[in-house]
């Protein structure tokens, strides 16, 4: 996407408005409590003298967990997604402020809410060329106030080359971004360019015919109906269903960590296409299941499309 | 606490268990706080502090000062340089406000690269705990 488009983006997100996510998957308790504490350093004996959470504890009580089940799709992520297929693949959080209503009660289960703010950028920065993304989530009580809330802004920058930025702090403190290449690479040819131009922009782009129209995926040289050499391409909605699956075990993939989902999708449009599925606990992906494509960066150059669980 | 007033400076030494076990306390599982390889692979010189940490820790270093009856209203944080394990992290804070028992509190971390975080911390200096 250019400038203008993520701009775009933004202004959709934030239309979105607050977006509710899943509840904690458990309530305030004060194990956890004492876990953190315990962590911190913190002797504060207010807390299970009290049986309140320290505030700072706001956002522990939603966080997703080892196996990160993404069911909850918030506003931030579609933009992350577009930045990151826009070649701002670098993240560093330059801002995280927290206000609290009042101290979380044990035996309470929070309910986070997270709404898409602003898109600032493209600025010149320390770290090279990015855009501020900003927005803020808030944690709901069983009566529907708000206990806590929290505006966190991060940097998506574009990473320098690895000569110009040598050993500056700020390469430390990007975190994503400096991958090594990604050690399965596509074939990138004349008849398939278009498709990998297509996803560095965020564009499912299916080959046509450009004599009758047909629809061919995988790309190739020939229509298969016609036998015209002429072809142009078009840009699928992005939906799709899962027409099939295999979950991969073994062997080890390079780059890869298993158990990972290799799905074919039907599109609307009409053609079938290869693709992960991802942000799915893989007990729960299932054939017919609605998915919506995602862009993933595998390094510096290469983007993939993968498939989310969607809307049906 | 009148304004002007220095709290006491807290100084963490930021072992790996410090940054592992504070990161699992925290339900956040990414890699860069808990596998050197990864952090490493990734830019990074070693594993290091998660935000949420980060958040708890000055809010720590101003009760550990406030005491148990004070409240936090709220904390907010400018982020700078990461807190790798391995350094040392060294709070110091100041009382910049005071009006009716709220207190506003500049607090600066620091480590070896420079301010890992800078912010004010609001509390109410023994409100009821609501």
């Amino acid at each position: 996407m250019n400038d203008q488009e993520l701009h775009e983006l933004a202004e959709k997100q934030a239309a979105l408005g607050e977006v509710r996510g899943t509840p904690a998957r458990d309530p305030v308790n004060a194990p956890m409590i004492r876990h953190w504490l315990d962590a911190m350093g913190d002797e504060n004996p207010a807390y299970l003298e009290k049986g309140v959470a320290p505030p700072a504890m706001a956002q522990v009580w939603t966080m997703p967990g080892v196996r990160r089940s993404a069911k909850d799709r918030s506003p931030v992520d579609d933009m992350i997604a577009a930045l990151d297929a826009s070649g701002y693949t670098g993240v560093v959080a330059t801002n995280c402020e927290q206000t609290y209503h009042r101290y979380a009660r044990i035996g309470e289960r929070l309910t986070p809410a997270t709404r898409f703010t602003d898109l600032a950028g493209p600025k010149r920065t320390a770290l090279g060329v990015g855009f501020f993304a900003t927005w803020t989530v808030t944690w709901y009580g069983e009566d529907e106030e708000p206990v806590a809330e929290m505006l966190f802004r991060v940097l998506k920058f574009r990473p320098r080359t690895r000569e110009s930025s040598s050993s500056t702090t700020g390469q430390a403190a990007a975190g994503e971004g400096q991958a090594a290449a990604y050690p399965l690479q596509p074939a990138i040819n004349q008849d398939t360019a278009f498709f990998w131009e297509g996803v560095k922009q965020g564009e499912l782009r299916i080959q046509t015919c450009a004599d009758c129209g047909e629809l061919r995926h995988p790309p190739g040289p020939l229509c298969p109906r016609c036998r015209s050499v002429n072809r142009g391409h078009m840009v699928a909605s992005g939906q799709g269903t899962l027409y099939s699956y295999v979950v991969h075990h073994h062997p080890p993939v390079p780059g890869r960590e298993t158990p990972f989902v290799v799905g074919v999708v039907e599109l609307p449009e009409g053609v079938r296409i290869v693709g992960n599925v991802v942000d799915c606990p893989i007990e729960e992906v299932a054939v017919g299941m609605p998915l919506r494509v995602t862009y993933r960066r595998m390094d510096d150059q290469l983007v993939l499309p993968m498939w989310t669980p969607g809307e049906a | 606490m009148e304004i002007g007033a220095a709290l006491p400076e807290l100084s963490i030494d930021l072992t790996p268990t410090v940054v592992v076990s504070t990161a699992l306390a925290t339900m956040d599982f990414t890699p860069v706080h808990h596998d050197v390889e990864m952090a490493r692979g990734q830019g990074s010189k070693d594993i290091f502090l998660n935000i949420l940490t980060t958040m708890g820790l000055v809010e720590r270093y101003v009760t550990d000062w406030a005491g148990p009856e004070a409240v936090i209203e709220r904390i907010a944080v400018k982020l700078g340089v990461p807190a790798y394990a391995g350094d040392r992290l060294c709070f110091n804070g100041t009382v910049v406000a005071r009006e009716d028992g709220r207190l506003t509190v500049e607090v600066r971390g620091k480590v070896s690269l420079g301010d890992h975080a800078t912010g004010t911390v609001t509390l109410m200096e023994e409100g009821e705990r609501r």
